[in-house]
């Protein structure tokens, strides 16, 4: 019997049935592949390929390599050279790449690479250019005494590094760790500023998570419960924010919490709070907590009111007959069930929030920043391969996390609404 | 119709109305007393009033008006966990994220029962549906009819005096309906627990049931054994609710003790038991069941009236035959011929003259 079943099984004509099935769906299959093909490149076109410009730019940065040839040279033939003591030869060739880049105006761009693992190169070099053509040999002697800087170890292994368009140093940038003249190497305690801010964002974010998970679990269990009639206004009012500017929204968050907003015109009104004591609720990171709750709720209520609408009344009924209190049956028999809601709706929020940027940016003050905010930062200040390498970390971290969710939840029970 | 409280009654229901909205009744003075051991069917059509009825002895609707009372203890203020009722849900309601074993463990849990003890409790309730290998699958990988075993299982495992249930083969295919009819009538007599069952499928309040609350808006129309139910229907309601009927409008003729002559709007005069209709002159219902129907001279009483009938078409069923007829005016009187070897053939278009005995047919209520 078992073996009858694997035997080959053929059409009334002889082909094989797997041949057969795959000739008669070919052409829906084909109709079907045209009817998505536009989204297909679409997605590709607006998504993939950015996101892969991002991640090569946070490897590549060309600023160094293709402004100095002959020092480019020079290292690739000696790539084992002692960075405390660079030879003649060297400074020969970065002499000769100096006077160059003053003719063919690429200082700025060389020096700014370099800036970045060692910072204060940016003057160095444009000095080093104007008065490279005026260099004798010994060039060491001559480059040495027109700023002893030119000798620093740290110095030629970051030229070194940045001979070769590709790098994996913004990572290292990234990750707090400094270029000394031993190498790379963790960096000072006043150092730790995007590994903080990148612990800070997931902390915070988490937060976010857990009160949206709080406020949401009842509004969508009313949602879910409710009659018709009802649970439909209401869920115009969940909804609502969805149809307001973010803008509008963020910004009457701070009309309400700011020192001289009406929050604090209330509680000092009724004498809960004196004059001289209105809380600081904004420009901080309550601001940001507060006003991204607000904009992510709706995105924790709406995969959780997909999954409790679904959960038949005669469950709790079930559970309370056999004998649970209400809160047993809330715990035991309700709160597992809704489960895929909870992990879909908190997961929506946590990589939201993960990569938010407008709120915190608005309302956040100093303290309030996260991770996207200083990856518009060094944007807006033109190095963008440290914001590609930042973001990639970003992307790495959430891709971690939906490994982690599928492993232990399933990406299969996730319910998005 | 009021019953008097009976103090033996395992369940009584004294005098309860129920309203969701403060407008309309959906239970109008329900009053109704359930011996112990005893599988009460409570049936109706859809909103007459029986889940209404059957969720407030749950405890998980109130009553509007009047006492619910459980082994003579009041129980209108008990909360549902604390009534001590299994109950046997239309969708199983079996716990979706827990294996077979931990939904019977549920209830047992919850009581704060040992392991031993629990785990015994289970293979025993297990056993007692069939259903032992079963312990620890999920209950979306058993089919609807072993869902409804454990819902039963589950339902009966912590020993309650009293089981309800909720259209609990609704959702079961004819076949397997049938068997479970029994299966679950067996439990009852072998356990002696008290039953109370809500159905719209008359076939299966006659088969199971000791009693038969027969619903419609918000009344009980008749309490009675099925046997009762079926032959001696007390409105008309009842009559066409339970079974086929066949009914013939006329006037009251005579009227002597209970047996009442009854002209037909056509002229006919018929025989019939008359059961809730007053006075000479007044109308009537009468109702006859198609099976009860004769046609061969020797097989009616005599002295009994007959009238003529016209063969509009014959329907073979197997095992009977479905006569439509044309009588007094009407075109859809049905009589059931059984399918025996001899049967006379007719035919459509024939004539022939059809009666009964006068206790068969039933003077209703218009």
């Amino acid at each position: 019997m078992a073996e009858a079943a694997t035997e080959l099984l053929t059409t009334a004509d002889g082909r094989p049935l797997k041949a057969a099935l795959a000739a008669a769906q070919s052409r829906a299959k084909r109709r079907a592949f045209l009817l998505v093909l536009p989204l297909l490149l679409f997605v590709l076109l607006t998504f993939l390929v950015p996101i892969g410009y991002m991640l090569k730019r946070s490897v590549e940065h060309d600023g160094f390599s293709s402004s100095a040839p002959a020092l480019d040279a020079w290292f690739t033939e000696n790539p084992g050279f002692d960075p405390a003591n660079p030879p003649e030869e060297a400074y020969a060739a970065l002499v000769s790449d100096l006077a160059r880049m003053q003719v063919e105006k690429t200082t700025g761009m060389a020096g700014t690479r370099i800036n970045y693992t060692v910072p204060g190169t940016i003057s160095l070099f444009k000095q080093g250019a104007r008065e490279a053509k005026d260099l004798v040999a010994p060039f060491k002697e001559s480059l040495l005494a027109l700023d002893p800087e030119w000798g620093k170890p740290a110095l030629w292994r970051g030229m070194s590094a940045a001979s070769s368009p590709y790098t994996a140093e913004f990572y290292q940038v990234a990750s707090d760790r400094k270029l000394t003249d031993d190498g790379w190497a963790r960096g000072g305690d006043k150092d730790r500023i995007y590994l903080y801010l990148f612990f800070k964002t997931f902390l915070i974010s988490g937060l976010i998570t857990v009160i949206c998970l709080l406020i949401a679990f009842p509004v969508s269990h009313l949602l879910a419960t409710l009659p018709m009639a009802k649970s439909s206004l209401l869920m115009i009012l969940v909804l609502l924010p969805f149809w307001t500017s973010l803008l509008v929204r963020t910004t009457s968050w701070i009309a309400l919490l700011q020192e001289q907003g009406i929050v604090n015109d209330l509680l000092v009104g009724i004498g809960l709070i004196s004059e001289d004591g209105r809380l600081t609720m904004m420009y901080n990171m309550t601001g940001t907590i507060v006003a991204m709750t607000h904009v992510l709720l709706p995105f924790m209520i709406l995969p959780l009111y997909s999954v409790m609408r679904v959960i038949p009344p005669s469950y709790a009924r079930a559970a309370r007959s056999l004998g649970a209190t209400s809160w047993t049956t809330f715990r035991r028999v309700y709160l597992p069930q809704t489960l895929p809601g909870i992990a879909a709706g908190s997961l929506l929020v946590f990589i939201l929030a993960v990569g938010y940027y407008i709120t915190p940016a608005l309302v956040g003050g100093a303290d309030g920043q996260l991770i996207s905010n200083l990856i518009s930062f060094h944007m807006s200040k033109s190095n963008w391969s440290l914001a590609a390498a930042i973001a990639g970390m970003l992307l790495v971290a959430i891709l971690l996390l939906y490994w982690l969710y599928d492993r232990l939840i399933g990406i299969d029970r996730l319910k998005l609404g | 119709m009021t019953v008097e409280p009976r103090n033996d009654a395992f369940v009584a229901f004294e005098h309860v109305q129920k309203s969701y909205d403060g407008v309309s009744l959906v239970v109008k003075d329900l009053n109704l007393m359930i011996g112990k051991g005893e599988f009460l069917t409570m049936l109706g059509p859809s909103g007459s009033g029986k889940t209404t009825c059957l969720m407030m002895l749950a405890g998980f609707e109130t009553a509007t008006h009047g006492e619910i009372k459980l082994d003579g203890v009041n129980i209108n203020q008990v909360p549902p966990h604390k009534r001590g009722i299994g109950m046997v849900f239309q969708n199983y309601a079996l716990f979706p994220h827990m294996t077979v074993g931990e939904n019977l463990a549920f209830p047992l849990e919850v009581r704060g029962m040992g392991k031993d003890e629990r785990e015994a409790k289970i293979r025993r309730a297990l056993d007692m549906v069939q259903m032992g290998a079963f312990a620890n699958r999920r209950p979306a990988q058993l089919s609807g009819g072993q869902q409804q075993r454990i819902a039963l299982a589950r339902a009966l495992v912590f020993d309650p005096k009293l089981v309800l249930m909720d259209e609990p083969l609704g959702a079961l295919d004819k076949q397997l309906r049938e068997h479970m009819q029994f299966e679950i009538k067996h439990l009852h007599e072998n356990l002696g627990i008290t039953v109370v069952y809500v159905t719209h499928d008359q076939g299966e309040a006659l088969t199971m049931s000791d009693r038969v609350a027969v619903f419609n808006d918000g009344r009980i129309q008749q309490l009675a054994p099925p046997a009762d139910l079926y032959e001696r229907p007390e409105n008309s309601f009842v009559a066409q609710f339970i079974g086929e009927n066949n009914k013939l409008l006329g006037t009251i003729e005579e009227l002597s003790g209970d047996k009442a002559l009854v002209r037909l709007a056509t002229g006919e005069l018929i025989d019939a038991t008359a059961v809730n209709v007053k006075e000479k002159g007044g109308k009537t219902l009468v109702s006859i069941r198609p099976e009860r129907v004769e046609f061969k001279p020797e097989m009616m009483p005599p002295g009994a009236h007959t009238i003529d009938a016209e063969v509009v078409e014959i329907i073979y069923m197997g095992d009977i035959l479905r006569a439509v007829l044309k009588v007094a005016g009407s075109d859809d009187f049905v009589m059931k011929m059984r399918n025996t070897l001899g049967q006379t053939k007719l035919v459509p278009g024939q004539k022939i003259k059809v009666g009964w005995h006068p206790q068969d047919a039933r003077a209703l209520d218009p």
